[in-house]
């Protein structure tokens, strides 16, 4: 497929605003999914670190 | 309980011993999917020629094909993992389900989002009330009301089990979506792929969008397992497994 110019390319041909509006949010999708899971695996991992510090604490507290 | 692989398969049962597993899967299968894309966007948009139909607008195909694909599959799997879960009572089974449902939903949304906007300049309207758009809405529906009775249920395992029920209610809708278009008269077009007969469409397009397809699939894998890993320390963080884990600084 040879478009001649980028102007062509990103004009698809006067479907431009369909062809790259589906790829946009396809995209756009995927990146927010990313930012939400490396957010859950932060505070995954805080939450345990609390879960374990409290325990110590009242470990500590008992003896 | 050994198999003839001479691997304890039950061993990776345990969430304690998936959870290092699938953290050095998540990048393998990270990089297969970004590879994959590279490779299937290039023939998407610099090999595959112009449809003589429907000009550049078809390029949408290869992520609208892909993503119903994953919608349908992913469901599959979820309502597998989730059945799988209820019936033996294994943990991580249910996790896995749990850990599917969101992907499963944006691969669902990003097929309808594709679909509106390829049904426009092609059929004159983003949306239309026909069977295979309808079904694919309530594939949606499911993937969402499964996460939400699972967010609703305090009890983890009291959300697994109502969760499975729903997901495995939910899976006669995936026949219902893939044959749709056999079933009903519809705006939507047969399938392009099948196996009872050859492709209806150029060599080119048709590798893209199955490159495109393993590309998704990889993405799917990647994320779920991204996800499960949060879902297992959520859970276990009472453990002493999970307590061991923060020693090593993982």
């Amino acid at each position: 497929m040879n478009w001649g110019s980028w102007s062509n390319f990103w004009a698809m041909g006067g479907y431009g605003f369909y062809v790259w509006g589906s790829y946009a949010v396809c995209f756009g999708a995927l990146v927010v999914e990313l930012v939400l899971l490396s957010r859950r695996r932060r505070r995954a991992l805080a939450e345990l670190r609390r879960t374990v510090n409290r325990k110590v604490q009242s470990d500590e507290t008992e003896n | 309980m050994p198999g003839k692989t001479g691997i304890n398969w039950f061993y990776y049962a345990a969430p304690q011993t998936f959870y290092p597993l699938a953290g050095r899967l998540i990048p393998v299968f990270a990089v297969l999917a970004a590879l994959l894309a590279v490779w299937g966007l290039y023939i998407g948009f610099f090999v595959a020629p112009t449809d003589h139909q429907q000009g550049e607008s078809y390029r949408i195909i290869f992520i609208h094909v892909p993503s119903a694909w994953m919608s349908m599959f992913l469901y599959v799997t979820m309502a597998f993992w989730a059945g799988l879960g209820l019936i033996f009572n294994t943990r991580l089974s249910a996790m896995m389900a749990s850990a599917i449902a969101p992907t499963g939903a944006l691969m669902t949304f990003i097929a309808l989002w594709t679909g509106a906007l390829w049904g426009r300049p092609t059929w004159g309207a983003y949306w239309v009330w026909d069977a295979r758009l309808t079904s694919e809405l309530i594939l949606l529906f499911l993937y969402i009301g499964f996460m939400a009775l699972q967010a609703a249920i305090d009890d983890p395992r009291r959300a697994d089990k109502a969760g499975a029920i729903i997901a495995l209610v939910g899976v006669v809708n995936v026949p219902i979506i893939y044959f749709s278009v056999q079933w009903w008269n519809t705006l939507h077009q047969g399938a392009s792929v099948s196996i009872t007969r050859a492709p209806t469409m150029a060599k080119t397009m048709l590798l893209g969008m199955l490159v495109m397809a393993l590309a998704f699939w990889m993405y799917s894998i990647a994320a779920t397992l991204a996800r499960l890993r949060p879902i297992i320390l959520e859970r276990e963080r009472r453990s002493d497994w999970a307590r061991e884990l923060l020693g090593k600084g993982t």
